[in-house]
């Protein structure tokens, strides 16, 4: 942005003369040291990194586990408990690339709703936000493919039942099968595709997210107030006072992160996934990893036909389109402002919608036929099923209807003139050049 | 892209006080080099389909899995009321040696109340109503139905349930009730001796 102060100098004759032939330390300095981020910025802006750092994680402990790992469906899963058992620290590795799976979920959950409540998918960050679903998306088919790879009873027919969604698609659809297969069932062919795809699948989300980084850095970040930086006063160098700040939440993230590495490693876990693959027998009741639970709830939600619509082909069709629908989210919420804070309708069917996915995370969580249990509270009166069908319905309602009527007949709060006056202590707004304090000084240095 | 002026840039002949080379122009207005183009163009395309399309059979199944499609059952040791399961195509088959009871509630069942309609009679082969044979593979999302092993839940059928999502399939093997939208599917088979069968 204009406003930047020109990159110094480097000191160091080595980095220069680097610099002048590959200017990686210039782009560097311009994008992470003098980058202009928002004055306000709170921590919810820290999950963008955690999940970049969390990606690299993966990367890191799936390389080394691949050199101990065999795609076979007769050595999958014995494999694994070497790595367990007899690999020097291998339990650690697949701990660490186990939960943090689950981890990168929950840092990219977190950022995905600090999106929705900022509104930061607004124009002009609908690009970004469309990179950002598409993220998503690969990382769901990445974690999909790679809790196959250990071969256990989840592994197996968690894998079964999402590729038999495909042979609901019209005519084409066994056919379809049975070449994701490779086979006609799930077997040996099944595996070496999905490691082969586990492998390659994250190196291409590092392509993306470069892309996403390079939109952010077009628009730059949003900021809890959702009203663009308007000079030099409302924005901070990113370093060094948000990469300090990014660093502490990342080892207060990582931290959480280990507890669950060191203490709970099989918490989030299901233990039929320690019972080697089994092609003829179903455990009882299949359920995804924790963050397919909502999604999964909306495919098992449709149990009718809807015109000519079958039920199972339906049920794929809400599934996938519970995500897509995101990619149109920024035409969908027709509302000038940003920031929730200044909605006060939205910001109630915020946590309306943030209720309804957790209680929609339950739902899959629950067997189709159980009566509804939340925390230990069971409401017999009303099954996970129905249950799954208002919710869904809730969450189709929320995008489709809700936001599209909201932004036409909601008013808004008076917006802060700028993002100094909303955040400096009531004395020293003005929008003047900013009094000598505390609050200024970071100015001073910059 | 058929426009010869383009050619008048700073070139190397040209350079050396030479007159552009100018194209050979038809009288449509195209040029060698837009033949080049096409050409180059259309034998890339065709280049990339055909290998596109390779990429994409490869995953298909292989010589040797398609090779596998026969499997040989002796069920002479199947008494009435019993059921066995074979593998034939790495899936599940059921072969149940049914009971008179249950032929009887296969043969009565309304087909108007059946989602998948189709009579016992078109489910079984030579006549011979005693022995089912199914692909044991639940037609919702491919879990393996309960009902093999006695102390199985049959379902309010009968027959089989499917625990994943609660499919119901009668001694038939139809579909009654659930999400499943198919009866069990047939696979082809045939009597090699009276008590043999060669499916597939
Ligand atoms: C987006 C990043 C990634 C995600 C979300 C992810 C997710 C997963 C998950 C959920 C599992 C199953 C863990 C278990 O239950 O045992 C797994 C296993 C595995 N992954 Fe990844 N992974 C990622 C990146 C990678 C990369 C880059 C590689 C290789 C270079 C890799 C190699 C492996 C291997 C070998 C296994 C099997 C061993 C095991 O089960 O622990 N992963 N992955
Ligand atoms: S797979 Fe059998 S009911 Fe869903």
């Amino acid at each position: 942005m204009a406003h930047a102060s020109p990159p110094p100098a480097f000191k160091n004759p080595m980095v220069r003369w680097i610099d002048s032939r590959l200017p990686v330390f210039t782009l560097m300095q311009k994008e992470y040291g003098v980058f202009p981020m928002p004055r306000n910025a709170n921590y919810f802006w820290n999950f963008g990194a955690i999940a970049m750092v969390m990606l690299m994680v993966m990367i890191v402990t799936g390389i080394f586990l691949s050199m101990h790992y065999t795609p076979h469906v007769d050595h999958a899963f014995n494999s694994v408990e070497r790595i367990m058992r007899d690999v020097n620290y291998g339990w650690l590795m697949r701990y660490v690339h186990m939960n943090g799976a689950s981890f990168f979920f929950i840092a990219v959950y977190i950022h995905i709703f600090r999106g929705l409540y900022y509104g930061s998918y607004k124009a002009p960050r609908e690009l970004l936000w469309m990179l950002g679903v598409v993220i998503l998306l690969l990382m769901m088919a990445t974690a999909f493919m790679g809790y196959v790879l250990p071969w256990g009873q989840m592994s197996f027919w968690g894998v079964t039942v999402i590729t038999n969604l495909f042979s609901a698609i019209p005519m084409v659809g066994d056919s379809v099968v049975t070449w994701l297969w490779g086979g006609f069932a799930v077997e040996n062919a099944t595996l070496n595709r999905f490691f082969s795809l586990h492998y390659l699948l994250p190196f291409v989300i590092v392509g993306v997210v470069f892309l996403h980084v390079a939109a952010l850095h077009v628009t730059g970040s949003n900021n809890p107030t959702g009203i663009d930086p308007k000079g030099p006063q409302d924005t901070l160098p990113f370093h060094p006072y948000f990469t300090i700040k990014d660093t502490f939440g990342l080892v207060v993230f990582l931290l959480i992160y280990c507890g669950f590495v060191f203490f709970a490693p099989n918490f989030m876990g299901h233990p039929d996934n320690y019972i080697p693959a089994q092609p003829l027998v179903t455990p009882a009741h299949i359920v995804p990893e924790w963050y397919f639970l909502p999604f999964y709830a909306m495919l098992r939600a449709i149990t009718f036909d809807f015109l000519f619509i079958e039920a199972k082909l339906g049920g794929v069709i809400v599934m996938f389109a519970s995500v897509f629908i995101l990619f149109l989210l920024p035409w969908l919420d027709t509302s000038r402002v940003r920031s929730a804070r200044f909605r006060p309708i939205y910001k109630w069917f915020f946590w309306v919608l943030f209720v309804n996915v957790l209680i929609l995370g339950q739902v899959g969580a629950l067997a189709a036929d159980d009566p509804f249990e939340m925390f230990g509270i069971s409401f017999g009166f009303i099954s996970a099923t129905t249950v799954g069908q208002i919710c869904t319905f809730y969450y189709f309602f929320h995008f489709l209807v809700l936001l599209p009527l909201l932004g036409k007949f909601e008013t808004p709060l008076p917006l802060p003139r700028s993002i100094h006056e909303s955040v400096l202590p009531k004395g020293a707004r003005g929008g003047g050049p900013l009094p000598a304090g505390a609050a200024a000084k970071p100015m001073g240095k910059a | 892209m058929t426009d010869t002026t383009q050619a008048a840039g700073p070139v190397a002949g040209q350079a050396a006080g030479e007159p552009a080379p100018e194209a050979e122009t038809a009288e449509d207005g195209a040029t060698r080099r837009d033949f080049l183009m096409l050409t180059a163009a259309a034998t890339g395309a065709v280049g990339v389909a055909g290998f596109g399309w390779a990429l994409v059979d490869m995953m298909n199944p292989a010589a040797d899995t398609l090779a596998l499609a026969t499997t040989e059952v002796d069920l002479s040791g199947v008494e009435p009321g019993q059921a066995i399961t074979v593998m034939w195509r790495g899936k599940p088959v059921f072969i149940r040696h049914r009971t008179n009871g249950e032929i009887m509630s296969a043969e009565a069942a309304n087909l108007d109340d059946l989602p998948d309609p189709e009579p016992d009679s078109a489910r079984i082969v030579g006549g011979r109503t005693e022995w089912l044979v199914v692909v044991g593979v639940c037609t919702h999302l491919g879990c393996i139905p309960l009902g093999q092993r006695s102390g199985d839940s049959q379902g309010d059928f009968g027959g089989w349930f499917c625990p994943c999502h609660g499919s119901h399939y009668d001694t038939s093997g139809r579909i009654r009730r659930g999400p499943a939208p198919d009866n069990l599917p047939v696979p082809e088979y045939q009597f090699v001796e009276d008590l043999r069968i060669r499916i597939g």
